[in-house]
């Protein structure tokens, strides 16, 4: 079962790559360093579908779409936190990083526990404790781009970026 | 009718659209730099083999410039062919993207642009809705030349009184963060104005605007009067009737007086971290480093020329002087300040972001503090994850390169 990785407040994008490392669009040299000195054991540790659970203003500072792609190359199931910057949270839409604001979960959240998320219907659960959490599910554009693996593919098929949006 | 976000948007997408709504909007630029431009071309790369409009993508090489390692050589060619293989009209190598940006008349009033970078709102300096995006936003943009947006509710910065000696409009934005706290913008447009501000010079402008994104904005609006204008007019490229906010309703409206403002410095490990220069006066510097998008223009090379001439910089603190663009070098050494900074001992360097981003030209090591004009003081923002990064305006940071030691610029005035 996915675990939580737990971050704190303002976990900014110097912090999730930084930046002499944010040299490369070569995604596994970028997962190698996510989070490499906030939290050295991240990169080496995170198991695919594993959960990154943060605090406010996650995503903060640059507008480098490194940060979330570094996530996902990780093999990051999704990142929950009680608030998103608002770069981060566009940039993780549009590549198809799965990204949901729950202002309650972080309290809560402990590290390393075992964590269950539904995207579509915004369901959290934590089974270790019993806790469940109901979050507003992405807007239909959100899950239609997550759905398509990502705008640019979503736009692939619509064609342009009115019908794929509109 | 509207803010004057809600007023850009109306006009681009031509229907009165509100904030809250989620629209597809024409773009009057692209832009994006050696770092977010690679990955923006593998997005742009899957959906098409020609850009919308090779006139209105605008590509600057400065974040590593020139190349300070075979990767960010290898940055710069992938950058490179794709500029020459798709024609792109503005390409410069001429300094940092947002000063360069401005300085050629690429940003004007009403103007809707965004950039793959985040301080990409500084151009709403001079009226532009202007905003930073990730790199698949700018290829899809390359591609399509729209992008999406939600409408921006609107947070109204009212500032008035005369800036005391010392203080400058880095003072000004540091006590907004500290008003506001790092979030307290987040997704929100917010409109700069009243008195202070409208007497500012753009490049003082800009040194606000630029600061939007952090505290969470998305665009830094300052509407456009005759400063903006006399500024663009020989720039040549304004092509709209400027805007103004008609009926606006304003999330919340901040008020500020600013007629006591003394010099502020904002500390680690976050922007928000704001503390009176007395606070922190006395602290040991191993760098000071004057220039990026947020203050490297002439006004701001001005005060530290000013404020060094006759005298020297503290021996073993290193001091950085990088004009933000060709422009302004060329300036600087026209009006005698390159001479007397490096008379003073600083080390003037070429235009572009340099220390900013921690890969060159002044990278911090483990244990290292520095003082800088930047706009972001993140941990291990200039390098090693224990160097710290404390940010204030050019006074303070030229001050404190004579004393090697942070400190008040009011003593010197």
């Amino acid at each position: 079962m996915p675990r939580i990785w737990k971050l704190g407040h303002n976990v900014n994008t110097d912090v999730i790559i930084p930046g002499r490392y944010n040299v490369t669009t070569d995604r596994a040299s970028l997962a190698k360093h996510c989070l490499c000195e906030a939290r050295p054991d991240f990169p080496v540790g995170v198991r695919p579908g594993d959960v990154v659970v943060g605090g406010d203003n996650f995503g903060c500072g640059s507008s480098r779409e490194h940060a979330p792609v570094a996530l996902q190359a990780t093999g990051l199931g999704c990142v929950v936190a009680r608030s998103f910057a608002r770069i981060f949270y566009r940039n993780s839409i549009n590549i198809g990083l799965p990204i949901l604001i729950c202002p309650e979960l972080w309290e809560q959240a402990r590290e390393g526990e075992a964590i269950e998320v539904d995207l579509a219907s915004g369901q959290i659960r934590l089974p270790e404790q019993g806790l469940e959490f109901a979050v507003r599910p992405l807007p239909p554009f959100a899950l239609a781009i997550l759905k398509a693996g990502g705008i640019v593919n979503l736009v692939k098929e619509r064609g342009d970026l009115d019908v794929a949006v509109g | 009718m509207g803010t004057l976000a809600e007023e850009i948007f109306s006009r681009k997408v031509g229907r009165p659209v509100e904030a809250g709504e989620l629209v597809v909007a024409p773009l009057d630029l692209v832009m994006s730099h050696d770092t977010t431009t690679p990955l923006a071309v593998e997005a742009f790369q899957q959906l098409r083999e020609r850009v919308w409009d090779p006139d209105r993508i605008a590509i600057v090489l400065d974040h590593i410039m020139p190349p300070a390692s075979i990767p960010t050589a290898a940055l710069h060619q992938i950058t490179r062919k794709f500029v020459k293989e798709q024609g792109i009209a503005n390409f410069f190598q001429e300094g940092v993207c947002h000063q360069v940006i401005v300085e050629k008349g690429l940003a004007w009033p009403g103007a809707l642009i965004i950039g793959g970078d985040s301080h990409t709102c500084t151009y709403g300096a001079v009226g532009a809705f202007a905003t930073g995006m990730g790199s698949t936003d700018v290829g899809l943009a390359y591609a399509t030349g729209k992008a999406w947006f939600r409408v921006p509710e609107t947070i109204r910065v009212e500032v008035n009184g005369r800036l005391p000696k010392g203080s400058y409009a880095k003072d000004v934005i540091l006590a907004i963060v500290r008003a506001l706290g790092v979030e307290g913008g987040n997704y929100r447009a917010i409109e700069f104005a009243g008195e202070t501000i409208m007497a500012m010079p753009v490049g003082d402008r800009m040194t606000l605007s630029n600061m939007a994104v952090e505290f969470g904005a998305k665009a830094g609006l300052i509407e456009a009067d005759a400063t903006t204008l006399a500024y663009l007019g020989p720039r040549g490229r304004a092509k709209l009737a400027p805007l103004a906010p008609a009926n606006p309703r304003y999330e919340q409206v901040v008020e500020l007086n600013v007629g006591e403002l003394g010099p502020l410095v904002a500390c680690p490990p976050d922007v928000g971290n704001v503390k009176p220069v007395e606070a922190v006066e006395g602290m040991p510097l191993d760098e000071v480093f004057i220039g990026t998008c947020t203050n490297g223009r002439l006004e701001d090379i001005a005060v530290a020329a000013r404020l060094l001439a006759g005298k020297r910089v503290a021996t073993h603190t290193r001091t950085i002087v990088i004009p933000a663009s060709f422009e302004i070098y060329l300036a600087a050494l026209e009006a005698g300040y390159v001479r007397t900074l490096m008379e003073a001992g600083a080390m003037v360097g070429n235009p572009g972001c340099g220390p900013c981003i921690g890969r060159h030209q002044g990278t911090l090591c483990a244990g290292e503090r520095a003082l800088t004009t930047m706009n972001r003081n993140f941990t291990g923002r200039m390098g090693d994850p224990t160097s710290e990064i404390f940010i204030a305006s050019p006074a303070v940071a030229a001050v404190s390169a004579i004393e090697g030691r942070i400190a008040d610029p009011r003593r010197y005035l």
